[in-house]
């Protein structure tokens, strides 16, 4: 593997700006981690249209840093509050404030802080030596292997998304096909446009994230009574003990490799892992029922895991140009509007790009680090700012941030009219983020399955006789038949169930 | 995926035949996990109660719609035919998957709960859309000052219990802070009344 580029990453992120937008992008992110309410696909949505005058380089760098410094957020409220400030931090509850209510909130914050870094960096090593093999392989695939990639993606998304899986595949759809608005690529027809004119390049991303992800989450959040904020304990002596240390490394190290292996599928990402880890270390404790209780272990695990899973997630993206989350279907739209289309090409084509990108990573986990351990007392104090405070403030920048895209009042209502599809779409159990990834991938799926079909002369058979395509297809129809099976399965058991309790009746 | 899938069954499996060790025990295998995670994301959200089967029949229905619609729209496009794909053939098998997981949405419209009521929580819910409404018909003409201020207003004062003092200097503070940073520092072509 040839170093060279490796290294002349690191003087694209040693640039003054970069290293500027780096630490605004980690201090984003650790804010909007210790506050609840916006998570980082919702954050970096909105402040998508922050980016648009500055570098591609520099504004990837800070995106990504909101993302990876949430993960260290959200840590600071679970441990706290008991009120988990982002959805990968949720298992770090139980021991975290089991620690905190022992008075031992500081050495929980620690472990956490130093597993974080630690599994952070493992993963972006991991990241420098694997990244390039996988666009390496994925250089000459062709349109079948992108449409059986980019189905097996959505699936994989929905299928572990928060709630109901049927629900998740339907916004998907709804997603590929809010794509397919505009003019079709291959005939010139206009589709879906109802004669208006606005439209005749199809919708755009921005306004849907934003509305979705940002304003969606805002008024869904109207609905939920809120407690009176309980007052965070005070946090002292952030540095663990030898004793903590020791039983924690065991937990961080297998965090952090467990963490980067599910961060790369699909779907995987950050909170999967943080529960993974978890259950892991409660099964192989030989003291299970100090979980629960207050073990560092169950702090660390997680909080490892979930930062490791953060930083690897940008693999499929990177090289591959499918992202792994909605997050990451956030990250992508942002690319593509800065003109960049990542893919396997991306590594060689555009190596300050990608190893800018990569290399900052190593920066924004020191910044992270330094910003949870001596600074961790300032982002306590900000726990006291209320979130009725914040989000009328949020709204603002989302409509004004909207008017500044195109300078235009039509998208302030695009925004407006898809934060209510977002609100009715999580009030009634669907996941916005199988859309959003969706349509960041509806013209490349559709464009792939057209040119497959032409390839094969309209034989489906063709997909499966190239071996790549082939098994990634026969995955997805696994993934996607699995819960029939298993629910037939269940069924029978039950029916056999009955049938012997009826017998020795 | 699905290889935690398997495992998390047999994780299950394994912690039925274990004896539980108390009440407030952490749960080791994933599905437990994730039971207990989303009842404690219930507990710190306090969400409305789950709607009914009417209201899901309506989901399903909208759903329905929404691919019966990709349908026509698609057969009026051309759909083409495998070997050569029209302009429609996508849509139409859009529409046609949406249309057939809509089926199933109905069939189970009994059994959903994850779907919520519409309660008297709902409607700040309303009146913080009005507010964006309200804002997006008049920045046009009257600039972004007034509406920024007043939507702050009733979300601070409203929607968020602020107090009538700390609402409005909140909110004027807010709209100055914006000015500054907008127009005076950016130079964002915000429309703007001074």
């Amino acid at each position: 593997m040839d170093f060279a580029p490796v290294l002349e990453g690191f003087s694209v992120v040693l640039e003054p700006t970069n290293l500027l937008y780096c630490l605004l992008g980690v201090l984003i992110g650790m804010l909007i981690g210790v506050l609840p309410g916006l998570g980082p696909a919702a954050t970096i949505a909105i402040l998508l249209p922050l980016t648009f005058g500055i570098e591609p380089v520099t504004a990837i760098i800070m995106l990504a840093g909101i993302f990876y410094g949430a993960q260290y957020g959200g840590t600071i409220t679970s441990v706290l509050l008991r009120l988990p400030g982002e959805a990968s931090s949720v298992v770090t509850v139980f021991d975290g404030f089991a620690l905190a209510r022992q008075g031992r909130a500081g050495t929980a914050l620690g472990i956490a802080a130093i597993g974080s870094f630690i599994g952070g960096t493992v993963s972006v090593v991991a990241l420098t030596l694997v990244a390039p093999l996988v666009a390496g392989f994925a250089l000459d695939f062709g349109p079948p292997e992108y449409t059986a990639l980019a189905l097996l993606g959505i699936v994989l998304v929905a299928t572990v998304s928060g709630g109901s899986r049927l629900k998740a595949v339907i916004a998907a759809c709804v997603g590929l096909l809010l794509a397919t608005m505009g003019r079709d690529g291959f005939t010139g027809v206009e589709r879906f446009t109802f004669g208006n004119l606005s439209l005749a390049d199809g919708l755009d991303f921005v306004p849907i994230a934003m509305g979705l992800f940002g304003l969606g989450e805002i008024l869904y959040n109207l609905e939920e009574r809120h407690d009176t904020v309980k007052a965070p304990s005070t946090v002292a002596n952030v540095w663990p003990s030898r004793e903590d240390l020791r039983r924690s490394a065991p937990a961080i190290g297998r965090g952090s490799v467990l963490g980067f292996a599910l961060g790369v599928l699909p779907g995987g990402g950050a909170t999967l892992s943080s529960m993974a880890a978890y259950a892991i270390e409660k099964r192989r404790s030989k003291t299970p029922e100090r979980f629960g209780q207050g073990a560092v272990e169950g702090v660390a695990a997680p909080e490892t895991a979930n930062n490791a899973a953060a930083t690897s997630s940008f693999i499929p993206l990177l090289t591959l140009g499918i992202p792994a989350n909605a997050t990451m279907a956030v990250i992508f739209g942002a690319l593509l509007i800065q003109g960049v289309t990542p893919g396997p090409q991306l590594v060689s084509e555009e190596p300050e790009l990608f190893w800018g990108v990569v290399n900052s990573m190593y920066i924004g986990n020191i910044l992270l680090l330094i910003m949870s351990i001596p600074l961790v007392g300032v982002f306590v104090r900000i726990l006291r700012v209320r979130a009725s405070i914040l989000a009328p403030i949020t709204v603002l920048i989302t409509l004004i941030g909207a008017y500044t895209v195109n300078n235009n009042v039509f998208d302030i209502g695009l925004v407006v009219a898809f934060g209510v599809v977002g609100y009715l779409m999580k009030k009634f159990g669907f996941d916005p983020g199988p859309l959003v990834l969706a349509f960041v991938l509806g013209s490349l799926l559709e464009t792939s399955l057209r040119r497959s079909l032409l390839l094969f002369e309209g034989n489906p058979v063709g997909f499966f006789t190239r071996p790549i395509s082939g098994v990634l297809l026969a995955v997805f129809l696994l993934v996607v038949l699995l819960p029939f099976i298993r629910n037939l399965r269940t069924r029978r058991r039950a029916d056999a169930a009955d049938r012997h309790t009826e017998t020795y009746r | 995926m699905t290889s935690s899938g398997d495992e998390a069954d047999r994780e299950a499996g394994a912690a039925a035949s274990r004896p539980a060790s108390g009440p407030d025990a952490v749960p080791a295998d994933m599905a437990g996990l994730a039971a207990a995670v989303h009842e404690l994301e219930l507990e710190e959200h306090h969400r409305p109660p789950p709607a009914g089967p009417i209201s899901n029949l309506i989901v399903a229905g909208m759903v329905a719609a929404l691919g019966l619609a990709a349908v026509v729209g698609s057969l009026a496009l051309g759909v083409g035919s495998p070997g050569e794909p029209g302009p429609g053939t996508w849509p139409l098998l859009i529409g046609v998957t949406l249309l057939a997981l809509s089926v199933v949405l109905a069939v189970q419209a009994r059994r959903t709960t994850d779907a919520e009521r519409f309660t008297r929580a709902s409607w700040p819910v309303l009146a913080g859309l009005a507010t964006m409404i309200v804002f997006v018909a008049v920045i046009g003409v009257i600039g972004f000052e007034i509406p920024a201020a007043l939507l702050t207003l009733v979300w601070l004062h409203y929607l968020g219990g602020e107090s009538w003092r700390l609402s409005i200097v909140i909110s004027i503070a807010v709209v100055v802070a914006f000015y500054v940073i907008f127009v005076g520092a950016l130079s964002v072509r915000i429309p703007h009344l001074f």
